[in-house]
């Protein structure tokens, strides 16, 4: 019996097969991976430094623990070169796989931006284990930081680094903390708490040019104003991993094209997490993968089933001013509410039937997720 | 009194110490945790993944 084999060994790769072994331990699974295919939780890696995590200590199962535990094959440091869809064949840089069905858990890559400057390769981006360890040897002799992106990402990094004491400073061209989640009276909650610690922020703005300077780098901003960081961190956005699937004439948009089976337009071939495009969707962050995994499990085990995503919220690792957040479509009917402000800040967001259909809880208010999230219903 | 890591995003549920924030009192047993609990980074549901013990 050829294998099921599955592409990645993210969260999305990982949760299919953990999730599959609860259903059925005798479908053959073979599962490769780029990297070593270590088991680390990915959300630590922007909350790991002022904890003093090295990335060692950050693996949660090692892969050939993994291995063992879900009775799967292997295959680490494999690349994969093509898909040849007819014969049901992988070329891998250590020879070639038949599958009997494949899963594409391939995640996402940092959108860079261009940039000009003799400096644009300094540039770090943290998306794995891997970029952590370069990260961490980066900052050993850094005292500041300059951050582009004050997204989700953006901003945990901030909390994390300010917490470690260096001297950040975040660059986004948007008027607010995580501007593309939150209306601005939630976003601006953030301001002030990481001010303390010692954040500095720059809105309305981008990175133009980055070029060496006697020490560090100077980043030349929209406008003409000059940062000097000894640290350059890109936390722009992921960009699914499309090409491996497009190369082999299989549907993509933004992301690999699945409908609600998780299924792209041949049969045999799945796709799950940052590199799928779900119903025309790409969901980012932690719980779509969960709920996607579980319901391709049951697929592959011959059961009918459809992936249904719930409310899904989002929590902003911020401990200095936590925030979770279910955010809205942006062309959504209707408006923000503030429903209580204290410490932080509760809001709704309520549509034409003045029903609610999303919220943000800021500070004092980031417990009320649970209740908050019946109140959708 | 048991240690629980969220296999997710590493969030830590200690027994001993409960969570008081979110009206869990120290000293609860994880299996005394109701099953619509979420973690509380990540929101994955109690019931959606396993704690390993540590």
């Amino acid at each position: 019996m050829k294998p099921v084999i599955v592409l990645g060994s993210g969260l999305a790769g990982y949760t299919l097969v953990r999730e599959l072994r609860k259903l059925n331990r005798d479908i053959p699974v073979t599962l490769v991976s780029r990297d070593s295919g270590d088991y680390y939780s990915k959300p630590m890696l922007s909350n790991a430094f002022a904890q003093n995590k090295d990335a060692t200590s950050l693996v949660l199962t090692p892969a050939s623990e993994m291995a063992k535990q879900l009775g799967i094959t292997l295959l680490a440091h494999t690349d994969v070169r093509a898909i040849h869809r007819h014969e049901k064949r992988l070329d891998t840089c250590s020879g070639a796989l038949e599958y009997d069905r494949l899963i594409l858990a391939l995640g996402a890559d940092p959108i860079r931006i261009p940039l000009q400057g003799d400096a644009t390769g300094a540039v770090l981006s943290v998306n794995d284990l891997t970029d952590y360890a370069q990260l961490r040897d980066a900052l050993g002799t850094a005292k500041s930081i300059a951050i582009m992106g004050g997204g989700l990402i953006g901003c945990e990094f901030a909390n994390d680094l300010a917490v470690a004491g260096y001297a950040v400073t975040v660059i986004d061209p948007g008027p607010y903390p995580l501007a593309s989640l939150m209306p601005e009276q939630a976003g601006k909650q953030l301001l002030e708490p990481l001010t303390k610690l010692g954040v500095t922020w720059r809105f309305g703005t981008a990175v133009q040019r980055i070029d060496k300077a006697t020490s560090g780098y100077a980043l030349t901003l929209a406008g003409g104003t000059v940062v000097h960081a000894d640290l350059v961190l890109s936390a722009i956005g992921l960009r699914p991993r499309i090409q491996l699937a497009r190369d082999a004439g299989i549907n993509v948009n933004r992301g690999i094209v699945v409908n609600e089976r998780l299924c792209t337009d041949d049969d045999s071939i799945f796709a799950l997490g940052d590199c799928a495009e779900i119903e025309g969707r790409v969901l980012p962050f932690v719980l779509p993968v969960m709920h996607a995994g579980r319901a391709l499990a049951s697929i592959l085990n011959a059961e009918e089933t459809r992936v249904n995503f719930p409310a899904m919220p989002v929590v902003v690792k911020t401990p200095v001013h936590p925030v979770a957040v279910l955010p809205v479509a942006r062309d959504a009917a209707g408006a923000w509410q503030v429903m209580a402000s204290g410490q932080g800040v509760k809001m709704g967001f309520f549509d034409e039937q003045n029903k609610m259909t999303g919220f943000v809880l800021t500070g004092e208010y980031v417990g009320e997720r649970s209740q908050m999230t019946k109140m959708l219903r | 009194m048991k240690v629980w890591q969220c296999v997710v995003c590493g969030f830590i549920y200690n027994e001993a110490s409960g969570l008081p924030e979110e009206g869990i009192k120290p000293g609860t047993a994880w299996t005394d945790i109701p099953d619509n609990w979420a973690c509380p980074d990540c929101g994955v549901a109690k019931a959606d993944f396993e704690m390993v013990e540590i």
